[in-house]
């Protein structure tokens, strides 16, 4: 599965890595989102920040509308098992399916299994170096880009 | 006078070549080898001073801990208000002194349980109140005239408030005798923890109508703490936590003063909320900086003549940021050498972190082992015996005056932007944080901070370890309870009160009488700050990144 994805920046030349962070619920603890925002900048993506308590379906809805790779939600307090496959579903239901969803914040072990079985990814808790969650989204974004070649072969 | 220079030249060089590694502290300030007698130039009654005396460097009471040590309080609230009357039961026999509840996020911004934006969220990093009838559950057989109470709540406090004054009615305690804190302090929240309901000026009146009606009536109340322990969170470094959490508490006083009150007769009840870090003398530096400025610019800048006015008393709570998941029992060891810093720079009271806490709501076993480290260090130790230890160490009263010079900078910084609301507007405080967070986590990266179990002495597995399983089902309780609630009230008198609440909104008349009939008909948390959300709208934060 890992090799698929070896060359397939060649694909697209000059592409960059477009990315939402979102905080999906009541939760204002931004330092992580805002850090993750900085970094990802950093590391030469495009950058999106969805700003303090947008509900999921809005989170959605700015996802598709901006067009992009990954969206990277964080949450601190404890929604994350409702408000991340919220964010999934809403995907879902508006067509974005493709549209990568990984996760991060105070997540308990078993919640970060529950939550990879439903298509969120990642969830990394705190202590996480940047370097690893910068590649995850690398790789989630990456996949996105495999699903849109798929589909344009498919079609073609 | 010692010469520095000579020791320098003739034993250190020879001795390390003149190879030394560069260190700084959060406040980026420099650190040297040693620090001498060359460093510091106290004039002890003007700098110093004895304890209980200005400007209070040494201590706010002139026998501290010798004559009362400080209140052992931790933070706790969960699930529904009775996991949470059990919590602080079971607190209170184990020999915790101080109540502090912890609310959940829909309370904290202000929605019922049954509301759409709630799902998912209820009790869990706290316990929800949507009515009184909550409050009323929360401390049911806690008699409030025998606990003082202190409510992290910010936005809907002056709700919150009045709950608790109708709770006290309710137990025959008159609201002249509660005694307690409500956080109440609404410019951390756009600087740091970004909990809000209304733009700044709307909250600011309404804290004002706290700070009358209790300077009026409630002489134990503290009707706001004035926190810096969620800028320090949020990314802050200690000078910037010191800076701005005293900017925080200066545009406080000046509102008051602005409203015709004498500051006398509100400044005594103001407190503090600090953060104790893990780099330990820079913390205690902090705390008697803070001690000093304070008491400075009451007296000197606000015309405070009763030394009441001019002592900064304060909380602090440990870090929770330097809490990590990697290895989680070593956390316990972090809180530890944090909460001796707190006592040292001579807290009035203190909440230990659980060891769990990078992982989930702390567990009851956490929270004993937190609580037992409080207690440790108070009969055990020593380390309250004496007044303030290290008031004279070259290092610590060197770092003291560093950090007060630091924070002046920042002062004059906000001050040339018109004041904090407008730092808070155009996005330089909320900037500022960042940055420094950022700049942090990326030293944390490369190594050159380290952390023990993160990015040194790593694990290979880790192996997980109980947790709090928050009961899933007070989402659920909550809706229901809500909804008997609301067909067996007087729905004619929740009108009534609500509407005259918004008149009263729409004045400038106090609003506190207001806040605490609706609260007395039950009118729930959501529908009172409804009121103010159709008056005052909302807010948006500006970018910040």
């Amino acid at each position: 599965m890992e090799g698929a994805y070896d060359n397939i920046e060649s694909k697209f030349p000059g592409r960059k890595i477009r990315v939402l962070v979102a905080k999906p619920a009541l939760d204002g603890h931004d330092r992580g989102v805002l850090m993750l925002a900085k970094a990802l900048r950093d590391a030469g993506m495009e950058v999106l920040y969805a700003g303090l308590l947008p509900t999921p379906e809005k989170v959605a809805r700015i996802a598709v509308d901006e067009d992009v790779d990954v969206v990277a939600l964080s949450l601190h307090n404890g929604a994350h098992l409702t408000a991340f496959p919220e964010v999934k579903k809403w995907l879902d239901k508006l067509g974005a399916s493709d549209i990568q969803c990984v996760g991060g914040g105070i997540i308990p072990p078993e919640d970060r299994e529950k939550l990879e079985r439903m298509g969120i990814t990642g969830n990394y808790g705190p202590g996480t170096p940047l370097s690893i969650i910068i590649d995850h989204i690398k790789k989630a974004a990456y996949r996105k880009w495999e699903l849109e070649l798929k589909e344009k072969e498919s079609k073609n | 006078m010692p010469d520095e220079k000579r020791w320098i030249d003739e034993t250190l060089t020879p001795w390390n070549k003149g190879k030394i590694e560069k260190r700084v502290n959060s406040s980026n300030i420099e650190l040297k080898l040693i620090y001498g007698p060359w460093d510091v130039n106290i004039d002890y009654d003007k700098d110093l001073g004895f304890p209980g005396e200005y400007p209070f460097t040494r201590g706010v009471y002139p026998d501290m801990y010798r004559g009362k040590l400080w209140t052992m309080r931790m933070f706790s609230g969960f699930g529904t208000p009775e996991d949470t009357n059990k919590r602080l039961k079971y607190l209170l026999s184990h020999g915790e002194t101080g109540l502090s509840i912890a609310f959940d996020m829909p309370t904290l911004y202000g929605y019922d349980a049954d509301s759409e934006r709630a799902h998912g969220e209820v009790g869990k990093c706290g316990v929800n109140v949507s009515s009184l009838q909550d409050m009323e559950t929360i401390f049911k057989d806690i008699p409030l005239d025998k606990v003082s109470t202190s409510m992290t709540i910010n936005a809907p406090a002056n709700i919150l408030m009045a709950m608790y004054i109708v709770v006290g009615e309710k137990q025959g305690v008159p609201k002249e005798r509660l005694s307690g804190t409500v956080q109440a302090d609404i410019l951390k929240e756009y600087i740091a923890q970004k909990e809000w309901l209304y733009p700044p000026e709307a909250h600011m009146r309404i804290i004002r109508d706290m700070m009358v009606y209790s300077t009026k009536y409630m002489p134990k109340w503290n009707y706001i703490s004035i926190s810096g322990y969620h800028i320090r969170e949020a990314g802050a470094s200690a000078v910037q936590e010191l800076a701005f959490t005293l900017a925080d508490g200066f545009e406080y006083v000046k509102m008051g003063i602005e409203n015709g009150l004498d500051v006398d007769s509100f400044a005594p009840r103001l407190s503090f909320f600090f953060n104790s870090s893990i780099n330990f003398f820079e913390e205690i530096a902090k705390f008697r900086a803070a001690r000093r400025i304070w008491a400075r610019e009451m007296k000197e800048t606000f015309g405070a003549k009763n030394p009441r006015s001019m002592i900064l008393r304060f909380h602090t709570q440990t870090s929770g940021y330097t809490l990590t998941w990697q290895q989680p029992y070593n956390n316990i060891v972090r809180t530890a050498i944090e909460a001796l810093a707190a006592v040292l720079g001579g807290t009035q009271s203190l909440h230990t972190n659980s060891f769990d806490e990078a992982w989930a709501l702390p567990s009851e076993q956490a929270v004993e082992i937190a609580l037992r480290t409080q207690q440790i260090l108070a009969y055990e130790t020593g380390v309250a015996d004496v007044i303030d230890p290290l008031g004279g160490s070259y290092y610590v009263e060197y770092l003291t005056d560093k950090m007060e010079e630091e924070a002046y900078k920042y002062f004059r910084i906000i001050e040339s932007m018109g004041g904090v609301v407008n730092a808070i507007k155009n996005g330089y405080l909320q900037r500022e944080i960042a940055a420094t967070s950022y700049e942090h986590q990326k030293k944390i990266e490369t190594g050159e901070e380290k952390v023990v179990g993160v990015n040194i002495f790593q694990k290979e597995n880790e192996q997980p370890i109980n947790i709090l399983k928050i009961d899933y089902t007070a989402e659920n309780l909550q809706i229901e309870r809500l909804r008997k609630l609301k067909m067996k009230r007087d729905e004619r008198k929740v009108k009534e009160s609500l509407e005259k609440l918004r008149e009263v909104y729409l004045s400038d008349e106090n609003s506190m009488e207001a806040v605490i009939e609706a609260v007395r008909n039950y009118a729930t948390l959501e529908e009172i700050a409804n009121v103010g959300r159709e008056v005052f709208g909302g807010w948006k934060e500006p970018m910040i990144i």
